[in-house]
């Protein structure tokens, strides 16, 4: 199977029998459509974003070793076998597409972006895509140009940031308690 | 009964799905709109779900799906935890059918590992899955037909849940949540005397099944409220992104079982049920047929099972796999390999993962992003419910406000999936 025709096409990497396909961020709506009429991909089974930042770095996601490895004058640390491979971009946004038909297939189109940066909605490709679209902007704030409606899915209206983001606080909300009263 | 053609050629090609709605806009030159807030806490909205109802007298002109009540963050809580201790979350998160999350990110850790896993491993879990494919069903027909008012039908389906339940805590102990699948294989071997109790649950079952379509196929109440009511085409599913029952009650012959054979399910007989009308009766047909196909796997899976007696149950890695129980009193080294796994967890190798299994609402799925360490990075649940409540518009097209309670009871979606 090709792909070369996709447009934006920026890299296909193939890992753990699982094919990615990294896309221009401009482009993603134009690749989505190519991939739903030329290839055939008619199903969009998820979309993810993730955040990598402080990724490689010590104490992020709950690590307390250095970078380079175990910490060995703090006991019951664990550190990285070897720097994971860095990321380009702070964000990546992880269309899981698959292909209804006999030669059925999957495939993974990836788009690197920064915080903040816009990427076009692929809800007139795939309707399914609204939800999927409105809870990666609740949980990690990845906004979607062109999208009809939106707005938070998951958390309250007014909730304040994203909590999905790895900058967001484990118990972030804030407690008073009644000492501080 | 329409049923589609095996072999036939399923959905090909695409189509620009403008009039598929997620959300229903009533038309602002209706007059006399009454809106009105389903839920979240209704008997009827399956946890909290919340539904805001545009109503033209009885009839749906408007309809908006409000989710999130039930979310309790479970993937932000997973990177915190070692992969050791995620598993027991993933269960939570689709809590009828608890097997499934709990399959699906055990098989992403193990993707990753690349991990081979012990042949009696596989088999059980294809049995636990099964299982809890019957489970879910159960609890949908009881529930759902429960609410559209036929009462008696949810005392028969209770009556074989607790037999699966009891299954479940023989292997477990619990009776739900069992955390029975583990990094490597299952927790603990099959216990003495579960295949006689699981062969009985086999023999009942197909009754039991008979007896719920006898309650059901030729009541006229059942007919009336379900045949012709939400209905979804077969491309309005796939732009919907329906999977598992809903889409094969539209008539679209896809089952991950069948297409992607992952676990053993290329070496058992079992045929896919496909019926063609869309609504809510055949998405009924479909999950009936499913529980006699289903419990026909779970007899193939004990006969294999039978055969493997003795067999280990896990895969022999004690960088990844706690040492058995009774060598810590004897083995300094299985004492290390014991604390090291507990406190600090295991590595897994970088990389990212998705694996994608056939849950008993359709694609239960996993992305996984490990950066090396000993916690996931990035665990994100492919819910199939999330995407089966978002087609509640689009089945809701010209329906009644009494048909709204069987179109969301037939989608089967379950909160704890959708809000995870």
């Amino acid at each position: 199977m090709s792909y070369e025709g996709v447009p934006g096409l920026v890299e296909t990497r193939e890992a753990f029998g699982e094919t990615t396909l990294v896309v221009d961020p401009a482009r993603v709506a134009d690749a989505c459509l190519h991939l739903r009429d030329e290839l055939g991909f008619n199903v969009l089974v998820d979309i993810t974003a993730t955040d990598y930042l402080g990724w490689g770095d010590a104490g992020v996601s709950g690590y307390y070793a250095t970078s380079g490895g175990r910490d060995i004058n703090d006991p019951m640390t664990q550190g990285y076998a070897r720097l994971p491979d860095a990321r380009p971009k702070r964000f990546s946004l992880n269309y899981h597409l698959l292909r209804l038909a006999d030669d059925h297939a999957r495939v993974r189109v990836q788009l690197w972006l920064d915080d903040g940066e816009a990427v076009e909605s692929v809800v007139p490709v795939w309707a399914t895509a609204d939800w999927h679209e409105r809870e990666a902007w609740d949980m990690m704030g990845i906004p979607f140009a062109g999208h009809p409606n939106l707005r938070r899915l998951l958390m309250d209206d007014d909730w304040e940031g994203h909590p999905l983001r790895k900058d967001y606080p484990v118990g972030g909300e804030p407690v008073r308690f009644s000492e501080a009263e | 009964m329409a049923t589609v053609e095996r072999g036939s050629a399923i959905y090909e090609g695409s189509r620009i799905p403008s009039p598929t709605p997620t959300v229903l806009v009533p038309d602002p030159a209706l007059e006399d709109v009454l809106t009105v807030n389903f839920g979240p806490n209704h008997p009827s909205m399956h946890g909290v779900l919340r539904l805001v109802v545009d109503l033209h007298g009885e009839q749906v002109v408007g309809l908006n799906a409000v989710i999130g009540y039930l979310h309790t963050g479970f993937e932000k809580t997973m990177e915190q935890k070692t992969y050791w201790k995620c598993i027991t979350y993933p269960e939570r998160i689709d809590y009828v059918s608890f097997q499934y999350n709990e399959l699906v990110f055990v098989l992403a850790v193990e993707k990753l590992l690349g991990l081979q896993i012990p042949r009696k491993a596989t088999w059980t879990r294809m049995l636990f899955s099964e299982l809890a494919r019957i489970h879910s069903h159960l609890v949908y027909l009881g529930t759902s037909a429960l609410e559209i008012g036929a009462i008696s039908i949810f005392w028969y389906c209770f009556r074989e849940r607790d037999l699966l339940l009891d299954l479940f805590e023989m292997v477990a102990g619990t009776r739900m949540h069992t955390r029975y699948f583990q990094v490597g294989g299952i927790a603990e071997d099959i216990p003495l005397g579960f295949y006689e109790q699981a062969r009985a649950f086999c023999r009942r079952m197909p009754e039991a099944v008979d007896e719920y379509e006898d309650l059901l196929n030729r009541n006229a109440i059942w007919q009336q409220r379900t045949r012709g009511i939400g209905a979804l085409s077969a491309a309005d599913a796939l732009a919907l992104g329906q999977t598992g029952p809903n889409l094969r009650a539209s008539g679209v012959d896809w089952d991950i079982r069948k297409r992607e054979p992952y676990l053993a399910y290329d070496q058992v007989d079992f045929d896919v049920p496909v019926y063609g009308g869309g609504d809510v009766y055949d998405r009924y047909k479909v999950r009936v047929d499913e529980m006699r196909e289903s419990t026909r796997i779970v007899a193939q899976c004990i006969d294999r099972l039978e055969e493997m007696h003795g067999e280990p149950w896990i895969a022999d890695d004690r960088k990844v796999v706690l040492p058995p129980r009774e060598e810590l009193h004897t083995s300094m080294e299985s004492l290390i390999h014991h604390f090291k796994i507990v406190t600090e967890g295991f590595p897994v190798p970088e990389g990212e993962v998705y694996v994608g299994v056939e849950s008993a609402r359709g694609e239960s799925g996993c992305y996984l992003v490990s950066d090396g360490g000993p916690k996931p990075w990035r665990v994100k649940f492919r819910a199939p419910s999330f995407a089966a409540l978002e087609a509640t518009a689009a089945c809701s097209r010209d329906a009644y406000v009494a048909d709204l309670i069987a179109i969301v009871g037939s989608l089967d979606a379950v909160m704890g999936d959708v809000d995870r």
